[in-house]
This record gives C-alpha cells, structure tokens and sequence, in this order.
C-alpha cells in the first residue's frame, strides 16, 4: 500500500471502519513510512482530544417530565382519529370510496376500482417500505455506477425481464446503479439516482396485464410517491425531493429511452 | 408557534433536510397494542434522551432551540413508533432529532438554501491531499484551555461537518448508522469526517498559536 492509498484511507482506519486486511496493509505502511505516521499521529491525537474534552449535554430534569408528560396526555386519549403518520388502511381506503362512489356506480364495477386503488396502496407500501430500509441500512445500491452498460446487465441476469435502464445525469439526476428488492411477491428491478443530495428510486418489474396508466401519484410519511406502467411494466418512482421534482425525473425517464 | 419563533434566530441551514427516515421490515404487524406502544417508546425514551438533546443541543447550538427541537422529536418518534421493529433505537432517535430540526429550521426560512460546499464523495487522491497538506504543528493543548478551544471549534464548524463529527466521537456511531442518519452516501460521510478533521485541526493550532 503507498502513501497515496494509506492517507485516503486513513480516517476509515482511524476509526476501525476497515477490514482486517486493510488495516494490516496500512499499519505495514504506517510502520515503514515516516511521514504517514506523523499524520496519522496528529489525527489520532485530534480524535483524542475532541472525546476527551467534548462536552456531552444531558438533558435538564424539567424537559424530561415535560416530554412524558405530553406523551402522556398523547397515549391517553388516543380515539380512532387516524394518525397523519400512517397511510389509510385497506379497509378505510374501501370506506371513503365507497362513500365517493355509493349509488353512481354498478356495484362490480365499484368493486373492481376498489380493488385497484387498495393493491396500489398495499404496493406503495412496499415501496416506501422498500426504500425507507435502503436508506436506513445504507445499503442503497448492489451495483454502483452510473454506466448504464454495467447496470442493466447486472439487474437482467438476475431477473426474468430486462429493465430500462438511463442515466439522466443531463437533466440532473446522475445514476448511482442497481439493486434488487422484493415486492408484490416478486423479485423486482431498482435503479437509483441522485438529485443533488437526495435519492430516488425506481422500482420496476412486468405488470401483469393492464393497460398503460399516465404517472399518479401518491404520498405518504414524508415520501412522495410516482406510479405508471407502460410498454408492460410497472414503475413506481419514490423520494423526499418535492413532487414536482419526482414529476421531471419521471419526464426525464420516459422520455430518454 | 412558540418553536418557530425560537428557532427563528438559528443560523442558515448547509444542507435541505435528509431523506433518512426510520425503517419498516416486511412482514411483521403494523401496529402494536396501545401499552405496547408505550412501553417500547418509554425504553427508548428513557435509555436515549440524552443523546436525543445532545444532538439537538449540537446541532443548534442553543440550549433552548435544543429542548424544542428534542420534545417535537420524541412527540413525532412516539407517533411513528409503528416504524420501529427493534434494531437501534438511539440511531432510529437521533435520525428523527435530525429530521426535526431541519423541518423545524425550514419553517423559519422562506428560501431553500443551496449546497454550498462540494459533497461529492471524494476520490482517494483527494482525500490523500486533504491529509498530506496542512502544518506539522502538534496537537498539544494546554489542560486549562482544551476544553474550551474544543468545543468553540466544535460550534464553530459548518453544520454538515459539525453533525458527522458529533455523531461519530461524541455518539460513538459507525458510518453506517452516521450515514442512515444523516441521508447520505457512506463515502460521503468519510469524506465529509475527514475535512470536519482538518478544519478542526486547521482551528486548534491557530487558536495554538494565539495563546
């Protein structure tokens, strides 16, 4: 390992972030290169000094029974109000269209919408789910890049079907790569890109039957949510980034391919 | 809104809020009896406030802010316990007190405020240079003063630096949870540790040099 590599990788090392093997490398460096060492000394003093001085600031007692005592007088009343938190049920999605739709409607047709509307409910869960858990593990991509070449090939040998996949860096949404995840009892397709510092994942897989649908979308916990199917597939664009943004990231899809 | 005003005075935002968000595991039930609610959130109520107002406290720098940013937290925590199933809970906590304050922070300000620092995850050369530049002055602080010069160095970093560093030597947190936190990339919060490293460094020896 040369000085080049051991000082990129010196703050992981620092932090006992590397693998064993790694960290031997740079410690067989460090023991041989002097001016490597004199750096790695100052940052490890550094490290020292900022866990030895640092001021910890407990919480003051009179916010800590502030705090229960509003969770408190929260937990005691809690009358089925639905949490702004949580997506409608199922059941209380059938509820409100069934009220929208009582009477206009013959009864199997309702049926049939009513169904529609809860599997793509039922599926944006799963993809805010999806999602939420890339984020939360750090485990966002299986295939990092943004070549297109890498990525599609990397998704197509592990699928049935064979995603399209852009990079749509030019209308700012970069490419990062690949993964695979699990939903509506299949394994499907997700392509992520950046839009500056937030991610946006595409999930898609073959729609079973279906006509093409014009983008829809949804929100929930914070998420926004996209979803049309096209040309047999089914695709579901999810982030932060204001719906208007996910809007030209879908427009920026569609229209590259 | 009381928050809103006291957060009024807090400085501009480095970063738009992250898209860290607490997790849900497939398959398990989405919600829990009402005593088992509070139950669970009373655990990680009482074994994380304090890192839960610590954070805060770094992030806004003010002892005030801290507290409100700290009880709007646990309130949105205790509403979306559902979206916990076990794991880390100072981490799941600590992601909330994040997303909170720039909620929070985002409500006093009309505009958003664009990134002004370059966040790409750095390539290894230029994460070498970061180190290979920079004086050769020890780092030896006087007892009496340590303390003091560290924490105004603290403070005084950006706030996209300031939280990495406080998450990993303060909190004790890996890359990984630091990166759940934060919504950013794992390079990125190596790269982003590695330059809050220099320009503390960059600010104890000046403030060396001045004693």
């Amino acid at each position: 390992m040369d000085c080049t590599e051991t000082r990129s990788r010196l703050h992981p090392y620092l932090d006992r972030e590397l693998d064993l093997e790694s960290s031997l490398a740079i410690e067989r460096h460090l023991a041989s290169c002097e001016a490597c060492r004199t750096i790695f000394g100052r940052q490890s003093a550094l490290q020292s000094t900022v866990r030895q001085h640092a001021q910890h600031h407990a919480a003051p007692a009179a916010l800590r029974e502030r705090i229960a005592a509003r969770l408190a007088s929260e937990a005691a009343p809690r009358t089925p109000r639905r949490s702004p938190w949580r997506l409608p049920s199922v059941r209380e999605w059938l509820q409100l269209g069934g009220a929208a739709l009582a009477g206009a409607l013959i009864s199997w047709t309702a049926a049939i919408q009513y169904a529609g509307v809860a599997s793509d409910q039922r599926l944006a869960e799963e993809v805010i789910t999806g999602h939420a858990r890339s984020i939360l593990t750090a485990h966002l991509v299986d295939v990092p890049s943004s070549d297109r070449h890498t990525v599609k090939p990397w998704l197509s040998a592990r699928l049935d079907f064979s995603p399209t996949v852009v990079d749509l860096a030019a209308a700012g949404f970069p490419l990062a790569g690949g993964r695979l995840d699990y939903l509506d009892d299949r394994p499907v397709a997700v392509l992520v890109y950046h839009y500056r510092q937030h991610v946006i994942d595409l999930f898609i897989w073959p729609s079973e039957g279906g006509a093409a649908q014009p983008p829809k979308a949804m929100s929930s916990k914070g998420y926004h949510v996209l979803h049309w199917r096209e040309a047999g597939m089914t695709f579901w664009a999810i982030s932060d980034v204001d719906p208007s943004q996910l809007a030209s990231f879908a427009d920026a899809y569609k229209s590259a391919k | 809104m009381a928050q809103t005003r006291a957060l009024a005075a807090m400085p501009a935002p480095g970063n738009p809020p992250a898209p860290a968000r607490p997790s849900t595991k497939q398959g398990e039930p989405a919600s829990l009896d009402e005593a088992g609610r509070v139950r669970r959130f009373e655990q990680i109520f009482s074994a994380h406030l304090d890192a839960a107002y610590d954070f805060a406290r770094w992030l806004t720098r003010d002892e005030r802010n801290a507290e409100d940013v700290t009880q709007e937290a646990c309130l949105r925590a205790f509403k979306s316990l559902d979206t916990f199933h076990g794991g880390n809970g100072r981490a799941w906590l600590l992601a909330i007190v994040r997303n909170t304050y720039y909620t929070m922070l985002r409500k006093t300000r009309a505009e958003r405020m664009s990134v002004s620092f370059d966040d790409e995850t750095m390539a290894a050369g230029e994460l070498a240079e970061l180190e290979s530049t920079g004086s050769a002055v020890d780092l030896v602080l006087q007892q009496r003063d340590a303390r003091r010069l560290v924490n105004a160095a603290l403070e005084e970093l950006p706030e996209e630096f300031r939280e990495v560093i406080v998450l990993r030597e303060l909190e004790d947190l890996s890359y990984k949870e630091i990166a759940a936190i934060a919504g950013i990339p794992l390079g990125t919060v190596m790269s982003r540790l590695a330059r809050a490293r220099k320009l503390l460094l960059q600010r104890l020896q000046h403030a060396k040099r001045e004693s």
